[in-house]
Formats: structure tokens, C-alpha cells, sequence
């Protein structure tokens, strides 16, 4: 890979990444919004969010997206705890020794 | 409750995404390495983690840059990734829209996935909390997660050695946003988006640059806002929502 690549790569990326970043809170700033954005605005980390993992979940890239029951077991435990307790910390913790357990059982 | 100075908005931020350190650091060097073995230099690597800052996106870059894809593809589909940024950036408007321009840009290039959610989480938790509260929360969510993503992407591309696939560091991407995302899980609602956009996710998943993920979101956010309505027309028999 040549060097001239990379650095159009990282140059494209860096600026269209702030970009987007700054789309909404650069542009709209303090205007207010209508009430029915808002309300679609509040379900956005909860709808984006489970979209982006749910397919790293059932078809992982580290098995070549084929099922690997360890994976699905830590992702289940991560958001049981993560449900029950409200405590990230602990979601993650156990989310990871289920993984690490489930591998390890797996061979 | 206000925090009771800007010191104790800063350390709460702090708090709420510390435990993603856990998961940011392995990550990070894990991109580390896989860049360099990409063809990347040591300062290649780490001016591209300062600058995107965004390791999912950051990956996808990496991945089509070794299958040869032409500049321009690459490009395109690692920004289909970072779209969801716009949707945190328009997310966070209501709450921050108000600060100077140079802050909302700082706001901005700082916006990442443990930081729109932390901060988004605990303006939810504090109605009451002010424009300068909110900031200082804001950058102290941070400060546990930016600059160790940064230095840990570097450490890992000075170590430069393959770390064992055993380790499943790919893993510690859904298990820091399932960690962050279950809490938030507290209404209906919240459920019902969450469930749609899993549905939709994994049903358009065929859609080129990784487009599948921005119909599971948009038809997520639609749902919950829907039965946001459903359920306030329910609890006010009679009265318009």
C-alpha cells in the first residue's frame, strides 16, 4: 500500500468523519427543533446502536460470519446483566469472562 | 440535582465511561497492529486513530484497503459507518446546540459512540442539569476513552505483533455497546426501537456499505417514536398527544 493512499485515506475520513459529526450541532445550533425530531432524535443510541452489533453478533468476522455459540452466549450475558443491574462495568466484566469461558469449553 | 460543582460534573463523566476502558485499550491496540501489518507506519496509524477516531469505521478503512479497493470505495463505505456520528451529532443538538461555536466543535470531533451515549443516558437521568453541567459531563465521559484509544492504537503499531486470535478482541466492540445500550433500555418504547432495528439490521445486512445499518436505525428511531405516541395517547384518554 502505497503512502500517497494512506494519506488521501486518512485525510477523507478525518475531515468527512467531523463533518458528519458537526452536521447537526454545527448547523442547527440553538434553533430550536419540532417537537415530532425530538421525539425520533430520543430513540437514537437505542435503535442505531443494537443495529451496528446485532450482525457482529449472529455472524461474527472472526469465525467468517458463521454462528459461534461463545459469542452469542457473551452478547446475551452482556445484556442480561447489563438489564438487570444497570451497571456497565459488570455487563462488561461478566460479558467477557463468558466469552473467555465459552471459548475455553468450546476448545 | 445540579452536580454540586464543575469538578463533580467532570469525575461523574469520568465515572460513567471509565468502564469502557476495559475495551477501548485492547481494541485500540489491536487496530495498532493490524495497520501496521497493513502496510501503515507507526505515525501513520496513530494520526489516523487522532483524527477519525472512530475504530469501527477505522477497521472497514483498513479491511478494503488490503482487498485493493479503489480509493474512492473505501472511502464511501467507511463514511456509510460514520453516519450514525450525524444522527449522534443531531441527538445531541437539543442539549448542546446552545454552546459557542468553537465548543460545539470541539463537541463535535469528540463525539464518539461511549460518549454520546454516556452523556445522552445521564441528561435523560437529569432534566434539570444546565448547558455548562451538560459540557463539563460531556468532556469528562471523554477523558477516560479518547486519548487511551488514541495512545493504545500507537502502542499497539510500536509492538506491531500479531496479537493470538484466542484473545477475541473483535468481540470487545458488541460487548462495550451491549454494555452501554442495555441500560438504556427503559421504556416500551426504548424496547420496541431496539427490537425493530435489530429486526431490520440483520434483514437488509445484503445492502452494500454497510447501508443496513442506517435502515435498522432510521426504522428503529421510527418505532420508538411511535410508540412513544401510542402509549401518551393511552395514559391521556381524550386528550390530543
Amino acid at each position: 500500500m502505497d503512502s500517497t493512499t494512506i494519506w488521501i485515506v486518512i485525510a477523507g475520513l478525518g475531515i468527512g468523519s467531523f463533518g458528519l459529526r458537526f452536521l447537526f450541532l454545527g448547523v442547527i445550533g440553538n434553533r430550536p427543533l419540532p417537537p415530532w425530531i425530538l421525539r425520533h432524535l430520543r430513540y437514537t443510541a437505542v435503535a442505531v446502536i443494537p443495529a451496528l452489533v446485532a450482525p457482529m453478533v449472529l455472524w461474527p468476522a472472526a469465525t467468517g460470519g458463521q454462528f459461534d455459540a461463545p459469542r452469542m452466549a457473551a452478547a446475551f450475558v452482556t445484556l442480561g446483566v447489563g438489564l438487570a443491574t444497570k451497571n456497565v462495568l459488570a455487563a462488561i466484566i461478566l460479558g467477557a469472562l463468558t466469552l473467555y469461558g465459552g471459548l475455553y469449553i468450546a476448545g | 440535582m445540579l452536580p454540586a460543582t464543575d469538578n463533580s460534573a467532570f469525575w461523574l463523566g469520568v465515572r460513567s465511561a471509565a468502564p469502557f476502558i476495559l475495551v477501548v485499550v485492547p481494541f485500540a491496540m489491536l487496530f495498532g497492529v493490524v495497520a501496521t501489518e497493513a502496510g501503515f507506519t507507526v505515525m501513520e496509524t496513530f494520526v489516523f486513530s487522532a483524527t477519525v477516531v472512530a475504530g469501527a469505521a477505522q477497521f472497514t478503512a483498513l479491511q478494503l484497503m488490503q482487498e485493493q479497493a479503489p480509493t474512492f470505495i473505501v472511502l464511501v463505505s467507511a463514511l456509510a459507518v460514520n453516519l450514525r456520528l450525524a444522527m449522534y451529532s443531531a441527538a445531541l443538538t437539543p442539549h448542546l446546540g446552545a454552546a459557542p461555536f468553537w465548543t460545539r466543535a470541539l463537541v463535535a470531533y469528540l463525539t464518539v459512540d461511549q460518549s454520546y451515549a454516556c452523556s445522552v443516558a445521564a441528561y435523560e437521568r437529569h432534566p434539570d442539569w444546565d448547558l455548562r453541567t451538560k459540557l463539563i459531563f460531556f468532556f469528562g465521559s471523554c477523558a477516560p476513552v479518547l486519548p487511551l484509544w488514541m495512545l493504545a492504537s500507537l502502542a499497539g503499531a510500536m509492538i506491531g505483533e500479531a496479537i493470538p486470535p484466542e484473545f477475541a478482541l473483535d468481540f470487545a466492540v458488541p460487548i462495550t455497546f451491549l454494555a452501554i445500550i442495555a441500560p438504556m433500555l427503559r421504556t416500551l418504547a426504548h424496547v420496541a426501537a431496539a427490537f425493530v432495528a435489530v429486526v431490520l439490521a440483520l434483514s437488509f445486512a445484503w445492502l452494500p456499505f454497510n447501508l443496513g445499518l442506517l435502515v435498522g436505525g432510521l426504522g428503529g428511531m421510527m418505532t420508538g417514536a411511535q410508540v412513544e405516541v401510542m402509549l401518551e395517547r393511552r395514559l391521556k384518554p381524550g386528550g390530543r398527544p
